[in-house]
């Protein structure tokens, strides 16, 4: 699978990830090598397999929903790298 | 023996009968880690003061009879396990300050026990890695020979319990994270069934994959240990409600009659001779207590890798997109604008193998790629699973190596990601499946690494992998063996 530096960029950017252009050109390489690795699954005729996307056949999880005590604000709070009294901080959105 | 090289069976033991105290065996412990520390380095915080007053705390229970089996055992964790008002790192920078509020449900059991912990150990940065070489605070060495890496992600985990540096430990496994670094390292690694043990706490990596799992030093230790977590919790929705045996009282030491399949596939030509040899000669072993051998096949084996490789990244890109410079972890202050901020601080936060696989993840997952990547890698998950559904029609458990080589020097496939990719053949099929899986110490190299023997089995057979595992134990007598770290 070739994949090329603007490729790289684009889902650098979905990522959010800003990458330096040393790290997209190695990063370029790396993942080129790994994708073409991975492309070896092609040899495989996989038509009409059903996904798997969870190993186990638990279906639903039910509980009764009942009010138990969540974390309190201080402490969901104590870990932000930027805060004021009740709220997380972060730059301006909107102009 | 040193009472910091015991087992938590011989030790339950002497805290029940008041013969050592939880303080003297904590305090044994933490000598041991001030002493070897330096030339192991598995440790990235270290708790000292907690678990002396956790030691403290255990000895007032064990005086009164109280406490769980577990009670006055000093532990060393993960630190992908949330421990709260306990820093957790993940053996990233990004979470290099933060301090869980609160404890995973595996910790909040341990501690209902009343366990000691000694402290939080390294590991590959949010589990991404086969080396711990990738940890953002140090690198973890091989207790056996410091010069050779000592297997991860649970590094830290496999490092400290074979060094004496705590009685065992907790780590995680995703695609080998357990089994390959206890296989390293001369300890038994437990990977428990998918839904076995609660993830609530654990620190995401791949959701469909992880798992909670224990490193040991024999294999009685393994299933007192796995009992002490087990068990449905309302708070993992993917979590079993399937009832937990007691495992320690099902090793019953005797495998006459039990059908052991030995998967072709698990022996080919990029196997180590050595490591062929040693569990060849384990195979034997077995056949002499009594289990039949059948050959097997599991022909998709060689796209586990290529479909892990996508799986895991794909879910990882999701999972890591919590860690956004808003909540909690590092953040870029300087940033003007919201995405650059997410961006800044991702960049600054992760390490390299964190962004490629984010890189590939997201990729995989990206519109127009969908289909031929995640799609695809999800339909030959299918077929691995089947694989082994076929398999266990005719055998109880599968034998085979945890590892194609055993460990090799540090550095030696930091800078080929692929290369280190392909070690994980023999252990990521288990966890697409959500298998059990156990890595038992089965011999040794001439140059003196370990060298393991894994068990697989059908969905929560672990107390037949523990089983056949004792029994083999108790055979190669291997279990007493600990590194001779010259001091």
């Amino acid at each position: 699978m070739n994949i090329s530096s603007e490729d790289i960029t684009r889902v650098a950017h979905l990522a959010r990830l800003a990458l330096r252009p040393d790290e997209i050109e190695t990063m370029t390489h790396e993942v080129g090598r790994i994708l073409t690795y991975i492309d070896t699954l092609n040899e495989l005729n996989t038509e009409g397999v059903i996904p798997t996307s969870h190993a186990l056949a638990i279906t639903n999880a039910f509980r009764e929903d009942a009010v138990v005590p969540s974390l309190a604000r201080e402490e969901a709070l104590k870990n932000a790298p930027c805060r004021n009294e009740e709220a997380f901080v972060v730059p301006k959105i909107i102009g | 023996m040193e009472l910091y090289d015991q087992t938590i069976h011989q030790l339950q033991d002497l805290l029940r009968a008041r013969r050592v105290s939880a303080m003297e065996l904590t305090e044994a412990v933490l000598t041991r880690i001030e002493r070897v520390e330096p030339r192991i380095n598995a440790f990235i915080t270290q708790c000292r003061d907690l678990a002396l007053g956790q030691a403290e705390a255990a000895d007032r229970q064990l005086a009164k009879g109280e406490g769980g089996p577990l009670c006055g055992i000093p532990l060393a964790i993960k630190d992908v396990l949330c421990t709260q008002g306990v820093r957790t790192t993940c053996g990233s920078r990004i979470l290099e300050s933060f301090i869980p509020p609160y404890d995973a449900t595996v910790i909040s059991r341990l501690k209902g026990q009343g366990v000691v912990m000694v402290g939080k150990v390294g590991m590959d940065e949010f589990a991404m890695g086969s080396t711990t070489e990738t940890c953002a605070f140090g690198v973890p060495k091989n207790p056996w020979n410091p010069d050779y890496i000592c297997g991860g992600s649970s590094g830290g985990s496999a490092a400290s319990v074979a060094a004496g540096e705590c009685i065992a430990s907790l780590g995680s496994d995703t695609g080998g994270s357990v089994r390959q670094p206890a296989s390293h390292c001369g300890v038994v690694g437990l990977k428990p069934t998918y839904g076995r043990v609660s993830r609530f706490g654990l620190l995401a990596f791949a959701s469909s994959l992880d798992q909670v799992g224990t490193l040991t030093k024999d294999v009685r230790d393994a299933a007192l240990l796995l009992g002490s977590i087990a068990g449905h919790d309302p708070r993992d929705s993917t979590s079993a409600k399937e009832s937990v045996p007691e495992f320690g009282a099902l090793l019953a030491g005797n495998i006459k009659g039990l059908r052991l399949g030995i998967p072709k596939e698990y022996f080919g030509d990029g196997l180590d001779p050595e490591v062929r040899r040693a569990v060849e000669e384990a195979i034997d072993r077995l056949r002499k207590l009594g289990a039949e051998t059948v050959a097997v096949s599991l022909p998709h084996t060689k796209y586990g890798i290529a479909a892990y490789y996508i799986i895991a990244p794909a879910e990882a890109s999701s999972n890591l997109a919590r860690y956004d410079g808003v909540r909690y972890g590092f953040r870029d202050l300087e940033a003007g604008s919201l995405v650059e901020m997410y961006k800044r601080s991702r960049a600054q936060g992760f390490g390299p193998e964190v962004k490629r696989r984010i890189i590939i993840g997201t990729y995989a997952l990206s519109s127009g790629y969908y289909d031929a990547y995640y799609k695809k890698a999800s339909q030959v998950r299918t077929l691995i699973a089947r694989d082994y559904q076929e398999a266990f029609a005719c055998c109880d458990a599968l034998v085979s190596p945890v590892t194609p080589t055993p460990a090799w020097p540090l550095g030696a496939k930091s800078d080929d990601p692929l290369a280190l990719y392909l070690s994980d053949v023999l252990t990521v099929c288990t966890n697409l499946a959500g298998l059990p899986a156990l890595s038992l110490p089965c011999g040794f190299s001439a140059t003196g690494l370990p060298i393991g023997l894994q068990l697989q089995g059908p969905h929560f057979s672990e107390a037949s992998l523990l089983n056949i595992a004792y029994t083999l134990e108790q055979d190669l007598g291997l279990c007493q063996q600990r590194p001779g770290l010259s001091l």
